[in-house]
Order: structure tokens, then C-alpha cells, then sequence
């Protein structure tokens, strides 16, 4: 049965999504995906749509409920390279793509998740004396 | 006044069969030179309305039509399928209104992405979703 | 009367060339005359040869192609070159009338030559018909290839800084114009991995709720694939109603000045501009 592979790359997952996605892989890729966060206990997943043509309101459901799942297990979700024209029909389509983050390329999204852990480090280090910034 | 030029009919009944009819959608965009906006605005559109057919009507009929209208050209989409109707499209067709658990956005944000939308349901028999996407808007 | 005029063929183009040439609206500056003769030339032949009893009465005669044919390409050749209406006009009714002169030298009963100018002059009228319709085809043309010329040059996307690009837009701001200038900007941030975008509006001469809607659209798109968009060149005016109409931009980042928002996106990527070294000791020296 067709999968998608989820590479693990040092403290991140990697996802590269290379074909049409049709609902059953989609919802295996959620499962797949939540599990394998819990078991690496990785803090950022890295989801690369750069050759994907389509996302629908289905697609962008899925990606949604998987950044607010992996925020569950204190991971952050960046989806990377979404086409230009995939993100005009995402605005006109009204889908705002909540619970997670963007960035232009896989370099870029790393870079984001980075500076999201190192800040999350500060709060936490910081966490009696300052409540503020949370 | 429209023309259709060239039809073809797919028949969707089951999930799987959402992707193969997505890609059929896009080739013939393609042969007519729709722009790539164009056709992922088309194909999104598709896509939503095919996934509304599924969800409550189990599947239908679809039919694809290479259009012209003076010197534009364009792909119409017809969604024909025999479910419970829709007894109030005015609602249906806000925005945020859903009676299935999903984002409710499927037809207002539809009919947003491409040129021409019309929705007609007989409560009981069935419903017909026309979609046109021109060329040149 | 098609067996006449095609034994006077060289006659009728000898006087309609005559006619054209004495004709004071003649445009000499635009064709030449040797032009003006193979042009005048290949239609009388092309009209000629062709013409017989039965389809005068039928300009859509499919034995016109050839005629249609060429009439269509010197009106749309005539268009570009800058002739006016009515000098492409006159072309053809020049001809009408040389034909009519030679149908008159012709000794025949007078019902007989009126019913064969009539149906003669319909034709050519046809004909005549035909020229506007591919006259104002060939303008038309003109002024679309003119439009998207103008949707292309006044959307000019600016690599301003490493990973940041700057977008100034001119003039109003519609849905197919907002459409051309969000694929061209979101194109230009695939290609250069660029993070911020600024869109300067100082050259729009308005902003009402519709253009604030698209506005708006640009900036979402942009952040959806992970870049960040900064309006600016907001004027005075602008802010006033904008706030007027009660709309909301207070989920975009927006400056005053493209000077501002290069500041905001410097900061953002933590580049800091700096007067050099060597030219703040020159002033304290000045000092």
C-alpha cells in the first residue's frame, strides 16, 4: 500500500509530498506522522507541498489538524513551498491555514523552527521570573 | 453565446476517483492554454464540488465541455448527481454555513475561484453544479 | 455584365488608380504609389476573375474568399500603418465607382444598367462593409496588445536587498490588475528565496474598500508561502479613508514611505545600515 516516506533530519521530520494526495493518504499521512513526532519526540516537522498543485479545503484541513495534533506534542509544524499559484487560490478559496507556520523553503522553514525552539528555550529558562512573554 | 466544442463524461463515485478526474480536468485546461492560476483555481474548484457530491449525494455525474464565447475560450464543469438536494441554496451559499463537519466554505469559496457558478437542486432528486472557468476571466 | 468588366479589367484599374491618385486625401506619406498600384491591382483581379452572374447577389459567396481575403489583410495592414477610417474606406469606394464608370461607357438599356449597378453597388458596398469590420479589428488589436503591454510595464517587481523585494504599483488597482501583480510578485519571491515583499502604493490614486480587499489578498497570499508583505507609501488622504470607509488593515505591517518599510525589513532581518567609519571621522574633523 502506497505511503508517504517521513525522513527524520536531525531534530526535525521531513516530509516531502510528491504526488496527488487522495483522501485515505492523506489520513495515513496524519496518523503516520503524529505517531512517529510521539515516538522521536522531535520538536519541529518540516511538511514540503513544492510540487503540489492542488490543495483543497480537504488538503488544507489535513494540514491544519496536523500542526494543532503536533502542537499537542509540543512539536511546531512549518509547511514549506507552496506554489504561487496554490496560495492565490487558498486566499480566494477563504482557507487561512491555521495552526501552522509557512516559509518559502525547506532552508527557511528550518531556520523559523529553530528560532521558534530557541525562543521557547528563553521562555522556559526564563519561566519564574517572567510570565510576560508567554 | 456559448459553444461547447469538444464533452467528456467521468463518472465519480468513489474517493479514488477524485484524483484520476482532477487530472483529466487539467489536461484540458492545458490544451486550451488556461494560465496556471487559472487552472488550479479550476481544480481546486472541481475538487471541492466533487468532494461535496461524494460526501452527500455518494458520487454523480460529471461532464467536461471545451466552451468558446467570441474570441475566449474556457472549460465548463457540470456535476450532476441524484442525492438529497439542497432545500435552501441561498444558505448554502454563505460563507461559514455547513451541515456536514467540515470547514463550511466548499461552495461560497467555489464559486470565488472561478468565472461563472450556478447551482441548481430539486430537494429529493438530485442537484446540478455548472462551473465556468474563461480563459481570459 | 461579369463577362463585360472582364474584358475591361486593365481599363477599370487604370481609372480607379486615376481616381485614387487625384483624390486630394491621398496618403502618399504612408504608401507608396508602386504599393498603392500592386495592392489595387491584385483586388481588381481578384474581384474580377471571380465575379460572375450568379454571385453578385451574394458578397459571402464562398468565390470571394480570395477577395475577402485581401481586403481583410489591407485593412488590418492599413489600421497598424495609421490610416483613418475613412481613407480605407475610400480605397474601396473608389473602386466601386470606376466600376460603375465602365458599366456606364457600355451602350445598354437604361433598366438594364440601373438593376446591374445596383446589385454591383450592393456588392461593393458589402465589401466596403467588410473593410470597417477588419479596420476596427485590426485597432482593436492594437489597443489590447497595448493593454496587457501597459498590465506588464506598470508591474515591475525590484529585488531592493538580498531577500527583500519591492513592488511599486501605478495607477488603479482592479481585480485583473491585483491578480497580475500577485502572480508576478509571488513568482519573483520562489524565484529570488526572498522573505519580505514590499507593495508601494504612493502611485495609486485611490484606495476604496475593493482595492483594500485586494491589498489585503496580496499580503495573505505572500504570508502563505511563507514570506511577509509590507504596504506602504500610504498617503495622508489615503489613511483618512481608509478609516473613513471603516476598514481594517491592522493585520498588515504598513508604512508611510518605502524609505520606512525598507527600515522595518532591514530590522526584521537584522541588517543594520551604517554611516561608515571613515566618513564620521571627516565630519569631526570638519568640526
Amino acid at each position: 500500500m502506497e505511503r508517504i516516506p517521513i525522513l527524520k533530519l536531525g531534530a526535525f521530520l521531513l516530509v516531502t509530498i510528491q504526488i496527488d494526495l487522495y483522501d485515505r493518504l492523506a489520513l495515513d499521512l496524519e496518523e503516520d506522522l503524529v505517531a512517529m513526532v510521539e515516538k522521536t519526540s522531535v520538536k519541529g516537522v518540516l511538511i514540503d507541498i513544492s510540487a503540489v498543485g492542488i490543495v483543497d479545503s480537504f488538503m488544507g484541513k489535513i494540514l491544519g489538524n496536523i500542526g494543532s495534533m503536533c502542537k499537542l506534542l509540543d512539536a511546531e509544524t512549518v509547511v514549506v513551498g507552496m506554489q504561487p499559484a496554490v496560495a492565490i487560490t487558498l486566499v480566494e478559496l477563504g482557507l487561512p491555514l491555521k495552526g501552522v507556520y509557512t516559509a518559502l523553503n525547506v532552508d527557511k522553514g528550518m531556520e523559523l523552527l529553530r528560532s521558534k525552539i530557541e525562543i521557547e528555550d528563553i521562555v522556559e529558562a526564563d519561566d519564574d521570573d517572567d510570565t510576560s512573554l508567554n | 453565446m456559448i459553444l461547447p466544442l469538444t464533452k467528456d463524461t467521468i463518472q465519480v463515485y468513489r474517493e479514488q476517483d477524485v484524483v484520476p478526474f482532477r487530472g483529466r480536468v487539467k489536461e484540458y485546461a492545458v490544451k486550451i492554454k488556461m494560465g496556471l492560476v487559472g487552472q488550479t483555481k479550476l481544480i481546486t474548484a472541481a475538487s471541492e464540488i466533487v468532494r461535496n457530491m461524494l460526501k452527500y449525494a455518494n458520487g454523480g455525474e460529471t461532464t467536461i465541455e471545451i466552451v468558446s464565447r467570441g474570441r475566449d475560450n474556457g472549460i465548463r464543469l457540470t456535476f450532476d448527481d441524484k442525492g438529497p438536494g439542497i432545500a435552501d441554496i441561498p444558505l448554502a451559499m454563505k460563507d461559514g454555513f455547513s451541515t456536514g463537519r467540515s470547514l463550511g466554505l466548499g461552495l461560497p469559496g467555489t464559486k470565488r475561484l472561478v468565472s461563472e457558478f450556478d447551482i441548481k437542486s430539486e430537494p429529493g432528486s438530485g442537484t446540478t453544479v455548472t462551473i465556468i472557468m474563461w480563459i481570459n476571466g | 455584365m461579369a463577362h463585360t468588366l472582364n474584358n475591361k479589367k486593365s481599363e477599370i484599374l487604370e481609372l480607379w488608380m486615376k481616381n485614387q491618385l487625384a483624390d486630394s486625401g491621398l496618403r502618399d506619406d504612408l504608401i507608396s504609389n508602386k504599393d498603392l498600384r500592386v495592392q489595387s491591382e491584385e483586388l481588381v483581379n481578384a474581384l474580377i476573375t471571380n465575379l460572375n452572374d450568379n454571385n453578385i447577389n451574394n458578397s459571402e459567396s464562398p468565390d470571394f474568399d480570395k477577395v475577402t481575403e485581401l481586403l481583410g489583410g489591407i485593412s488590418i495592414s492599413r489600421a497598424r500603418q495609421g490610416f483613418s477610417p475613412r481613407e480605407t474606406g475610400n480605397f474601396i469606394l473608389t473602386l466601386k465607382e470606376a466600376l460603375l464608370e465602365i458599366l456606364r461607357q457600355e451602350p445598354s438599356d437604361v433598366n438594364v444598367l440601373f438593376e446591374e449597378s445596383l446589385k454591383l453597388s450592393r456588392l461593393l458596398d458589402n465589401f466596403t462593409i467588410l473593410t470597417f469590420e477588419t479596420f476596427i479589428k485590426g485597432r482593436e488589436e492594437v489597443i489590447l496588445r497595448q493593454t496587457d503591454e501597459i498590465t506588464d510595464i506598470s508591474t515591475p517587481v525590484i529585488k531592493v536587498w538580498d531577500g527583500i523585494l519591492a513592488m511599486p504599483i501605478i495607477g488603479t488597482l482592479d481585480s485583473a490588475r491585483t491578480q497580475v501583480v500577485m502572480e508576478n510578485l509571488l513568482q519573483k519571491i520562489v524565484e529570488t528565496g526572498s522573505s519580505i515583499a514590499i507593495l508601494d502604493i504612493s502611485g495609486v490614486p485611490a484606495v476604496d474598500s475593493l482595492v483594500a480587499q485586494h491589498l489585503l489578498k496580496a499580503v495573505s497570499a505572500t504570508r502563505l508561502m511563507g514570506a511577509d508583505c509590507i504596504i506602504s507609501g500610504i498617503r495622508p488622504e489615503i489613511a483618512q479613508t481608509i478609516v473613513h470607509l471603516g476598514i481594517d488593515l491592522s493585520q498588515i505591517i504598513t508604512k508611510a514611505s518605502l524609505a520606512g518599510a525598507l527600515q522595518y525589513a532591514f530590522k526584521s532581518l537584522r541588517l543594520e545600515v551604517k554611516r561608515s567609519a571613515l566618513e564620521v571621522k571627516g565630519i569631526t574633523n570638519l568640526q
